[in-house]
């Protein structure tokens, strides 16, 4: 199957991206890895007139530590999150989560930002941008502003970003000294979107929990924090009776729906066995 | 009808400089524009794998690309591995253990290879898997081509240890 055709445009800088949108009353699309948008156009589910490749903005490539914020750039590919130094180090919950993403070619070209803009609610980095407390950095022609990840996914495909704006970075709190994190998912292949993932990062003090963030992916419409599962475990030791309680608590935060692939029940099943297992990941000693 | 972009990559060594259509896929480009059909076009979605080339020397899938976005890449297929003999063992291995059939994969199966091997060592069975896991094969079951990956994996790591054995040698100044 083949794009409708489309006109292609090639911008250097953000300001040329963003002009390059504004002049197609609304009719375009950034692309930068393309791995979702390119299958997009090919269904033709997605025809847009222009489509503008933003994967020659120097400005949006690079990772960096910048005050008390990782910094990584829009166009950071899923691939690096497997190697980059600074997010191994810094936002290793990113780095965990990478392997399950789709499989090797398509981590080669995807790329961070472009993930996050899509926010499809079945993929691991947006569950992971709630879990990892990130903000995200959208330009447009009114400048730059930052929306935490919490008030990023709106609905089903639908985030903060409005119609012209790039995703230019996400920001990540660098992990401390007593942080854990761990990431799952279950599928029933290698590379298929998961039945059910989730990614957990707590703050461990004496074997209490401080803090902690708990993101679900594939459980409706947008990624999903677990709040009360997350208030379940906080200021309580992370041990069994916490991590049961965790489990029970899950019910009430999670509302997914019947589908072609499991009905509701079994997800519910899914999410609890999943979240039990990364919390014991978490409660064994590093 | 758009208007065609300008376009300059590099594919198997020799640059090209063209205009083409941008909704034009890398993968038709390769086959239809420089007549290299060694890559497949099996799905179009990004699922199969038989489209895969190196580009800047990573396998992706040529489906998943338009050409206009190689500007400035390097592309390398199937016919440009094998030329420059990247490939021969694994080849080899291939023709040895019956890991191709049909053959309609096996080009995005030894780009897929190439770079797991690229890596250095021996892989495990299932890290070999795990980096096939973007190809189908419908023919072979996998068992095979696992079977061809790991002992060329295997034979590159003994070339490698020997090569780095320290020889016996007598010392410059001893020699006659």
């Amino acid at each position: 199957m083949k794009a409708r055709a489309f006109s292609y445009v090639r911008p250097r800088t953000v300001a040329e991206a963003l002009s390059a949108f504004a002049g197609t009353d609304g009719d375009a699309s950034y692309i930068a890895g393309g791995q979702s948008l390119v299958p997009a156009l090919a269904l033709r589910l997605q025809a847009p007139d222009r489509l503008i490749d933003i994967a020659h903005i120097e400005a949006l490539r690079g990772v960096s530590l910048t005050g008390d914020r990782l910094r990584i750039g829009a166009l950071t590919r899923h691939a690096e999150l497997l190697t980059d130094p600074l997010i191994l180090r810094h936002a290793p919950l990113l780095s965990e989560a990478a392997p399950y993403i789709a499989h090797p070619a398509i981590r080669n070209r995807g790329t961070i930002g472009g993930s996050v803009a899509l926010a499809d609610p079945a993929s691991e980095l947006p569950a992971m941008m709630l879990a990892t407390s990130a903000e995200i950095e959208i330009s447009g022609p009114d400048g730059v502003r930052l929306v935490p990840a919490d008030d990023y996914f709106q609905d089903l495909y639908q985030t903060a970003l409005e119609p012209g704006e790039l995703l230019t970075a996400i920001l990540v709190p660098p992990v401390g000294p007593d942080e854990r994190w761990a990431f799952d998912e279950l599928a029933r292949r290698r590379g298929d979107y998961a039945l059910v993932g989730a990614g957990v990062q707590a703050t461990l003090v004496d074997g209490t929990i401080a803090r902690l963030r708990i993101a679900f992916l594939s459980v409706g419409a947008t990624p999903v924090r677990v709040h009360q599962a997350e208030a379940a475990l906080t200021g309580a030791p992370l041990d069994a009776t916490s991590i049961a309680r965790a489990q029970a608590a899950l019910d009430a935060d999670l509302d997914p729906t019947d589908d072609a692939q499991v009905p509701a029940v079994t997800r519910r099943h899914l999410a609890r066995v999943l979240l039990g297992r990364l919390l014991g990941r978490l409660a064994r000693p590093a | 009808m758009t208007a065609k972009v300008s376009v300059t990559l590099t594919v198997n060594g020799e640059t090209h400089q063209g205009a083409v259509e941008p909704r034009l896929s890398l993968v038709d480009f390769l086959r239809q524009d420089l007549e290299l059909t060694g890559s497949h076009i099996g799905c179009e979605m990004g699922a199969c794998g038989a489209c895969l080339v190196l580009v800047d020397d990573r396998p992706v899938h040529a489906c998943l690309m338009f050409a206009v976005q190689a500007e400035g890449s390097t592309v390398e297929t199937v016919e440009g591995l094998t030329e420059r003999g990247a490939l021969a063992d694994l080849q080899a291995a291939f023709r040895d253990r019956n890991a191709l059939q049909c053959g309609f994969c096996t080009p995005g199966m030894l780009a897929s290879a190439y770079a797991i091997l690229a890596r250095g060592g021996v892989p495990s069975r299932d890290q070999i898997r795990d980096a096939l896991s973007g190809n189908y094969c419908r023919c072979t079951g996998y068992e095979a081509i696992v079977d061809a990956i790991e002992a060329t994996a295997r034979t590159r790591a003994a070339a490698h240890a020997q090569a780095l054995r320290p020889q016996a040698r007598l010392p410059d100044e001893a020699r006659p």
